[in-house]
């Protein structure tokens, strides 16, 4: 009874949050509705017992992804109203609710239809945390380093992005402007 | 009243549904970035349920996978989204035309 | 003797191949030289292969497996036998003359090097043609003949007119050819087999319905081959091409296939008279038709093809009635004399620059007299006078006419044998005696090369003393063909008949002779013959071919424009066409896939994966209500 309450109260939540993030014209509001449904979506994952990944849920999106999307709109003008191109917005919400039903109809059927083994079964008296951590750096320990290395190159890739010089593009740019841009630059890059 | 797993998949498939009508519409960067968040949460959400409905940790791993992806993107798409801005001074979607054929 | 098989029918196709490598250059001499002289290797290896088969032997070599699929079984054979070694002698002979008297006649013409390559390659074909042991290499030859004489009946194919004459020709021997080909079926479907031999083993136990219809339809394909009635069109307008390619395809050789495919088919026919007595009324109408026409037509080259017509008639004749071996002697003789007569009318031709109408020549005789002598003994031998080749082989088939009770056909023949003697002297009148009504039009005849000359004398000594080649021949063609002697009951009717068609004959002549050889002015069309209602008819070719052109080639044009208009612009071009549209159409409608704005592509890539995705579930299912 608890759960049906829970899931539905925060399903109500979400759905609107979203809703909201999708359809303002206020980037703040967007923003803002965002990180709540963030932290309304790790409730699902408390539910579901999946205690790990709704903490990872509130650290990284909300904490993490959040801030660095807060960072981002501080370069942009975020008090302007968004302008959006309203041209049938029918054809996009027939679109949208299409696909999404068919993309899940077609992962799910499979499931649905109980013809599926479990893998790596939740074992009983386990808590959730060692259990996940018992699979990942086990079964799944290439992938975790991969996305240790993709996230340090997506670091990496940010901060060369963002940081100076970068209002220039190497690759749109012709030969001997280069070679005359590195002449100019040079000493001021030394000086860093 | 018991919740299934459907009641998850049909919130997940309304969020999917929230995410692609975001990454349609919207014409400002930034925004379009948010539906993408939203889609990914939307999996993740389906991830968790059929994880736990099914009693298989897997489900949970892939959903900690997304969640990498989507930090990385984050760090990545908004760098570019700086240079950008920087270059031109707009993240309208529609001013994007180099790529017209 | 297989070698020499080999050399006789492979030579003019190296002769071909050699000229044809020089196709597209400038006239050099040695391709005429070298052309000429494969053709004289291949004469001397027939002539070899002659005294082989004389001695009583036949060669029968298979070069090489053609078709084997199933029970159908096809080769590359080739059998020498008193038959066909009678054609080659006939073939390789007539045309190493044409070819010499070629490297003279086409001197100063361009296509000097196509032109031989393409009379080499007829007489490949034409040796094919003749040599064959069985109905589908025939069918080849028949082909490769009907080709070639296309080539060089268009060979100055910027005349209008040529590639006309070329296209009728071709035409109409491809409507007889199909009537071949459905006979050559009937053949193959009733004996399951395409082998002479085996053919002509099995025929007498089909029903007698089915020969008839086999009978039937080979000869329709001999009657376009050999232009008798009524496709004998082609051959008159033929003419167009060089006049060696007159005297070597239409008068000497390919035309005279449609009476060696009724003689090589002679155990078919055998069972047939029916059929046979129709070939016989067909061949006895046609000389008379065509001689008829021949009467008052003022083209030279013409004349004498009317005059080929004819003698095909008389060939058909014999055929039809089953003397086999008098038809083959005639075509044997025709071709000598025929072919003569045409060179000689080639070198009248060269001498006129090019005019043909013989009543704007005359008294030619006195600067073309090696012209002239030929010239005058080849009609001689045409008109049938003894002792020349013509009335050994001619009388003879007026004799079969009788002593088989075909009276009719016997008096049609006769009257003929009249008309063609007439003709062929008002020819000899009008060109070589008389006045020279050519120095109205300021020709300065001259004679042609003397090489020439003697290149044609081979073939004036042939149409002089082939007649006393009868027996010989006779005694060895009846080993394979039906010995049929033809002797009339009671020496004095003999005698009569044989006097009487000589006195004939040369009453003929002499009021030809008389009519013309005066003659001098040139007829405009004013005088009172000219106007007459059968003079009219005779020189409109009795309007034949307006005939033609009315009924068949018109609505054939009304047709196609009607096909190319409604048929063809409204509804094949208009499907391409639209297809072409629906493509750009699509192309412009979807450019906004391609407009660069990301908006929009994204919104198509949604739309893209519903349909994907659609489309795996519509399988997905369907699968399972199939598995189900």
């Amino acid at each position: 009874m608890f759960e049906a309450i829970a899931f539905y109260l925060f399903a109500a939540l979400t759905i609107v949050m979203f809703t909201i993030t999708v359809m303002t014209s206020q980037a703040l509001y967007a923003i803002t509705a965002m990180a709540a449904g963030m932290i309304f979506i790790s409730a699902f994952f408390f539910i579901l017992g999946a205690d790990f990944l709704g903490a990872i849920q509130i650290i990284v999106y909300t904490g993490a992804v959040m801030a660095l999307y807060a960072f981002g709109m501080m370069f942009f003008d975020t008090t302007r109203d968004v302008v959006e191109k309203r041209t049938n917005p029918q054809i996009v919400f027939v679109l949208g609710i299409l696909a999404a039903v068919m993309v899940v109809a077609i992962f799910v059927a499979p499931i649905v239809s109980n013809n599926i083994q479990a893998l790596y079964p939740i074992q009983e008296g386990v808590g959730n945390s060692q259990a996940v951590g018992m699979v990942l750096f086990t079964k799944y320990l290439v992938p975790f380093e991969l996305a240790a290395v993709m996230l340090l190159v997506a670091m990496i890739g940010g901060i060369i992005l963002a940081g100076k010089k970068m209002d220039k593009s190497l690759t749109l740019m012709a030969e001997e402007e280069i070679t005359t841009m590195d002449d100019s630059f040079e000493p001021q890059a030394g000086g860093h | 009243m018991e919740i299934t797993l459907t009641h998850y998949l049909v919130l997940s498939t309304i969020l999917f549904a929230i995410g692609l009508i975001g990454v349609m519409r919207r014409k400002n960067l930034l925004m379009l970035f948010f539906a993408t968040e939203i889609l990914l949460n939307a999996t993740n959400i389906a991830f968790a349920a059929i994880s736990y409905y099914i009693g298989d940790l897997s489900g949970q791993m892939f959903a900690f996978f997304i969640i990498a992806i989507a930090a990385s993107e984050v760090a990545i798409g908004l760098g570019l989204l700086i240079v950008w801005y920087k270059r031109t001074g707009k993240i309208d979607l529609d001013q994007m035309n180099s790529m017209r054929g | 003797m297989e070698l020499y098989l080999y050399i006789a029918l492979f030579a003019p196709l190296v002769g071909s191949l050699y000229a044809s490598l020089f196709g597209g250059s400038p006239k050099s001499q040695h391709v005429g030289i070298v052309a000429s002289g494969l053709l004289f290797t291949s004469f001397v290896s027939s002539a070899l292969l002659l005294s082989y088969v004389m001695g009583g032997h036949t060669v029968h070599v298979e070069l090489m497996t053609w078709m084997e699929t199933g029970d159908l079984y096809i080769p590359f054979g080739f059998v020498v036998d008193q038959v066909s070694v009678v054609m080659m002698m006939v073939v390789t002979i007539v045309s190493t003359v044409v070819h010499i008297y070629s490297i003279g006649y086409m001197d100063h013409d361009k296509g000097f090097n196509r032109f031989f390559s393409w009379l080499s390659a007829f007489v490949f074909s034409m040796m094919v043609l003749v040599m064959s042991d069985n109905f589908a290499g025939l069918f080849i030859g028949w082909e490769g003949v009907g080709l070639c004489s296309w080539g060089l009946i268009g060979f100055w194919y910027q005349k209008e007119s040529a590639t006309w004459a070329a296209n009728e020709a071709f035409i109409m021997n491809r409507i007889a050819d199909l009537g071949m080909l459905i006979g050559i079926f009937l053949i193959y479907w009733n004996t399951g087999s395409l082998q002479y031999d085996v053919v002509f083993s099995e025929i007498g136990n089909l029903p007698l319905v089915v020969t008839t219809w086999i009978g039937i339809f080979l000869f329709i394909g001999a009657m376009g081959k050999s232009a008798q009635f009524p496709l004998h069109t082609w051959l008159a307008d033929a003419m167009e091409g060089p006049t060696p390619v007159s005297a070597l395809i239409h008068a000497a050789t390919m035309v005279t296939a449609g009476v060696y495919l009724v003689v090589r088919a002679n155990p078919i026919y055998d069972l047939i008279p029916n059929v046979g007595i129709f070939i016989a009324s067909l061949g006895a109408f046609v000389a008379l038709f065509a001689a008829s026409m021949a009467l008052v037509n003022r083209d030279m080259k013409r004349i004498i093809a009317y005059s080929t017509l004819s003698q095909l008639g008389y060939m058909f004749v014999a055929a039809g009635l089953g003397a086999y071996w008098v038809a083959l002697f005639h075509l044997m003789a025709h071709a000598f004399f025929k072919a003569l007569l045409f060179l000689g009318a080639g070198n009248v031709m060269h001498a006129m620059h090019d005019e043909l109408d013989p009543f704007k020549m005359g008294g030619l005789r006195k600067v073309m007299k090696g012209t002239f002598i030929m010239m005058t003994l080849a009609s001689v031998a045409l008109a049938g006078i003894y002792p020349f080749a013509g009335f050994f082989s001619k009388d003879l088939i007026l004799e079969v006419g009788f002593v088989e009770h075909h009276y009719v056909i016997y008096t049609v023949l006769l009257l003929t044998a009249g008309l063609t003697a007439f003709y062929s002297f008002r020819l000899v009148a009008l060109i070589f005696h008389g006045e020279e009504r050519y120095k109205l039009f300021g020709i300065h005849p001259h004679e042609a090369y003397k090489f020439m000359l003697v290149a044609m004398s081979p073939l004036l000594l042939l149409a002089i003393i082939a007649g006393s080649f009868k027996m010989t021949y006779y005694q060895l063609v009846t080993s394979l063909l039906p010995d049929t002697q033809y002797h009339v009951h009671g020496e004095m009717t003999y005698w009569i008949m044989t006097i009487g068609t000589q006195l004939f004959v040369i009453a003929a002549i002499v009021f030809a002779y008389k009519k013309y050889s005066n003659w001098n002015s040139v007829p405009d069309g004013s005088s009172k013959l000219e106007n007459s209602f059968g003079y009219k008819l005779l020189s409109n070719q009795y309007y034949i071919p307006k005939f033609y052109e009315e009924v068949f080639s018109k609505p054939y044009l009304e047709l196609s424009r009607i096909a190319w208009k409604q048929f063809d612009l409204k509804i094949v071009d208009a499907t391409v066409d639209s297809i072409a549209n629906a493509i750009y159409k699509t192309g412009e409608n979807t450019r906004d896939i391609q407009n660069g704005n990301l908006s929009t592509m994204l919104r198509w890539m949604v739309i893209g994966l519903v349909v994907l995705v659609s489309l795996a579930l519509a399988f997905t299912v369907g699968y399972n209500a199939v598995g189900a």
